[in-house]
């Protein structure tokens, strides 16, 4: 039985932590929601005594009934990892690359019980089978790189659950996984916390990942719990405002557009990629890895097109063909019928702009914004002389003042800075908009707002999108037309709404199947 | 802009050095060249603001003019490696997996391969002990270390989203490494320029120790430092002031090369004000 009473935080005066309370019964999951900021990590870190510098704890944190906050840090060093363990959001990170996967299971056990080494990697074997590695597939000696993403957070679980803690904290679990790979990491954790009978905190930002696998939710906004109930009760009852407001802007959708007369805007035809793989030998050349294997499709000017995959299925490599980075092995990318390659002059690539993913990584931290979003001008035989206002313009038209060009990018949060990104690809009057997951790092509130910007922007300036996500629920409120890649292959290709309501091939079946949802009759009764 | 203190201390430190050093073309107080035995290993007076060495010559004007040949040859070299070096690291990085990577970074191994004092003596060896060679020769061991610190630094950018950005703006690679790779690896380089200036000034000494640096009667702190040994326990400052002064030296720059970093980088600049 693990309780927070009145749990506050403040580092150098700042409130981050507002009086949290809540209780958690063994052998039940309770979901911290909220966006970011709202101080659901900080909960767990406060829990585990692992609060940052500068900070201060206030309140009681009950493990069985004795208060965390008044230990030690021996103590706690005692309870981490044994009482209470943890799994992280990015399981690249979260293992030690040099160590084998075997090892880390055991140092576990070997730091807090009496085991011998091979009585601990016994047991670690055992727990790498419980999390779905047996050692006849997955033999201890392996290393985290030699696994996959949803691999290596079925490690990070078993070092977690090694010593049975009564309490598991799992901060994003899933967030970094394809969607399949996230269904079976929820459906493990879901059969472990059964099994085990511990108590799983599931800090997420994502509402339908809560509906499914949640007994109990709490709602975050700024470091207070707004709400909080019984999963079914909370979902149908939304009592608080924010949590309506997070739930709409969850599922929300843009207008619809009717774009102009379509004519063919991007055409890719039996597109081919390869990569040539390190050599094996010193003599020869490498063996080829064919990342994009024959795609084809037309693109109309004004259309929203999904492009949906898993990660490694090639759309990436295919994004940067038809930005005219990479060359092809075979076929042959054409925007207005002209053909795009590495060679194509600056005339014919200012048709064509990318947004992407990682708001914090999209620009040059020593630059300011002026010069970020005038940089496409390159493509111009000389920089137009009104090239600030252009500037300006653009700011203003994803919604941001003129003096923020003079800024900084840091100076921005994600969702400004996704703005700014925006208006980078804008400048130059493209027709077409690559949007490379560029919602997904994006709270669901701000994602929202950035989809209506795109909406409305795609209306103001007939722009196409090639719209690329692992994210369904997105694609789905985007895009008229949607392709599912697999495997460096286009599988399956339609109208969005008919691809969803009526998936043809069984990958896409898998994929909208594993996506978690929130069960319809619980948001039926509130319209009602 | 504020500045941040400890470019502000490192620079004055470095300004005051310099300034010694440059004062002793036109001024010292006695002429280094002047041997006057009888006055050895004297303790410091109103003639000899430090005392004299063991062939009676003033410690302080040696101080000055020793300056100007270990602080030419750490600077040179560096410019040397940083000249030379970036540009290697940067074309390194901007092809990497080529021809041309492999190229450079096997040559940055031939040269890291040999300890660079033998390669320096086989250098002056061949082209004769100076103070110019011991440059060129330390100067050249300062270009695998910068190619490498660059191309490293490089590698880590190259993988940014802002490069695809720069990409689809149809920007070449020489563009990318200049507006975008170097500043952003210019914190890296600013703290290994530091560390190279004092490997510098150290290795000067050490050629000057085996008699192929500045030739006498040239003074350098290195050999000063060398000369001292002798001496060190009956008149330990002879080593302790051209040690010091080697040390303040090499502190002020570090000071001033960490304040540089922290006021080139806009996150922080702003963070402080």
């Amino acid at each position: 039985m693990i309780e927070a009473r009145d749990l506050s935080l403040t580092i150098h005066g700042e409130t981050i932590l507002d009086r949290v309370s809540f209780d958690m019964e063994p052998g039940t999951t309770f979901g911290l929601v909220g966006e970011s900021g709202s101080g659901k990590s900080m909960t767990a870190l406060a829990i585990m005594g692992l609060s940052p510098r500068g900070a201060k704890v206030s309140g009681q944190v009950l493990l069985a009934g004795s208060d965390l906050t008044r230990l030690g840090e021996r103590d706690m060093c005692a309870i981490r990892g044994n009482r209470i363990s943890m799994i992280f959001q990015e399981p690249m990170t979260a293992l030690n690359p040099v160590r084998t996967i075997g090892d880390q299971v055991a140092e576990t056990l070997l730091i807090h019980t009496r085991a011998t080494r091979a009585e601990a990697l016994k047991i670690a074997e055992e727990k790498l089978t419980r999390v779905g590695l047996p050692p006849d597939r997955f033999p201890l000696d392996r290393y985290p790189h030699e696994l996959s993403g949803g691999q290596r957070q079925r490690v990070c679980i078993a070092m977690a659950i090694a010593l049975h803690p009564e309490l598991l904290i799992a901060d994003e679990p899933t967030t970094a996984l394809d969607v399949t790979t996230q269904a079976q990491i929820l459906n493990l954790l879901r059969d472990l916390v059964e099994e085990e009978g511990m108590s799983l905190l599931l800090i997420t930002h994502d509402l339908a990942v809560v509906a499914d696998v949640a007994d109990h939710v709490a709602v975050m906004q700024t470091g207070r719990i707004v709400e909080q109930g019984a999963t079914e009760q909370l979902f149908r009852t939304m009592a608080h405002p924010y949590t309506r407001q997070l739930l709409e802007a969850s599922s929300h959708q843009p207008d619809r557009i009717t774009p102009p007369a379509p004519e063919p805007l991007l055409e890719v035809e039996g597109a081919t990629r390869d990569y040539v793989l390190p050599r094996r030998s010193f003599f020869g050349p490498g063996p080829t890895f064919r990342a994009v294997k024959d795609v084809s499709f037309t693109m109309q000017t004004g259309e929203s097109l999904g492009l949906v995959g898993e990660s490694g299925c090639g759309k990436s490599t295919l994004t940067r063909a038809i930005l005219g980075l990479e060359p092809l092995q075979g076929g042959e990318i054409r925007l207005f019928g002209k053909p795009m390659t590495p060679e194509t002059a600056g005339g014919l690539r200012s048709g064509i702009q990318v947004v992407f993913q990682d708001p914090y990584g999209s620009f040059n931290p020593r630059w300011r914004v002026d010069r970020l979003v005038a940089e496409p001008f390159h493509l111009m035989p000389e920089r137009p002389a009104d090239w600030c206002d252009r500037v300006a313009m653009a700011l203003r038209e994803v919604g941001l003042p003129a003096q923020a060009m003079e800024r900084y990018p840091h100076e921005f949060s994600g969702g400004q800075r996704q703005r700014i990104a925006i208006a980078r690809a804008l400048i130059l009057r493209p027709d077409l908009i690559i949007l490379d997951e560029a919602v997904s790092a994006l709270d669901v509130s701000i994602r929202a707002e950035i989809l209506d910007l795109l909406a409305a922007l795609r209306e103001s300036h007939g722009l196409a999108y090639l719209f690329i996500s692992h994210d369904l629920s997105v694609v789905r409120s985007i895009t008229d037309r949607v392709l599912v890649m697999r495997a460096g292959e286009i599988i399956e290709e339609g109208p969005t709404q008919q691809v969803f309501s009526h998936p043809a091939h069984p990958y896409t079946q898998k994929l909208i199947k594993a996506a978690p949802t929130i069960p319809a009759e619980w948001k039926e009764e509130e319209d009602a | 802009m504020r500045i941040p203190a400890q470019l502000a201390l490192g620079a004055v430190i470095s300004a005051l050095f310099l300034a010694l050093v440059a004062l002793s073309f036109v001024w010292t107080p006695h002429e280094v060249t002047t041997l006057s035995i009888a006055e050895k290993l004297q303790p410091p007076s109103a003639k000899y603001w430090l005392g004299t060495d063991h062939l009676g010559r003033d410690l302080w004007s040696m101080l000055m003019e020793g300056g100007r040949t270990s602080i030419a040859v750490a600077i040179v070299a560096v410019g040397i490696g940083i000249g030379l070096g970036v540009p290697l690291g940067l074309a390194a990085a901007a092809t990497r997996g080529s021809l041309l990577d492999e190229v450079i970074m096997r040559g940055n191994d031939l040269i890291f391969a040999f300890p660079s004092l033998v390669i320096a003596i086989l250098i002056t060896a061949v082209f004769g002990p100076s103070a110019t060679n011991a440059i060129l020769a330390i100067g050249i061991f300062n270009i695998p270390v910068f190619a490498r610190v660059a191309r490293g630094g490089a590698l880590t950018i190259w993988t940014q989203d802002y490069i695809l950005a720069a990409r689809v703006a149809g920007k070449g690679a020489a563009r990318i490494s200049l507006e975008h790779i170097l500043p952003n690896i210019a914190n890296l380089l600013i703290v290994q320029g530091t560390i190279q200036f004092s490997l510098g000034i150290l290795a000067e000494a050490g050629l000057s120790y085996v008699g192929l640096g500045a030739q006498p009667p040239t003074p350098s702190w290195g050999r000063m430092l060398a000369d001292a040994q002798t001496f060190i326990y009956s008149e330990p400052q002879l080593a302790i002031l051209p040690g010091l002064s080697i040390v303040l030296m090499v502190l002020g720059l570090n000071l001033m090369g960490d304040g540089l970093r922290d006021l080139l980088d806009p996150r922080i600049r702003r963070a402080r004000t």
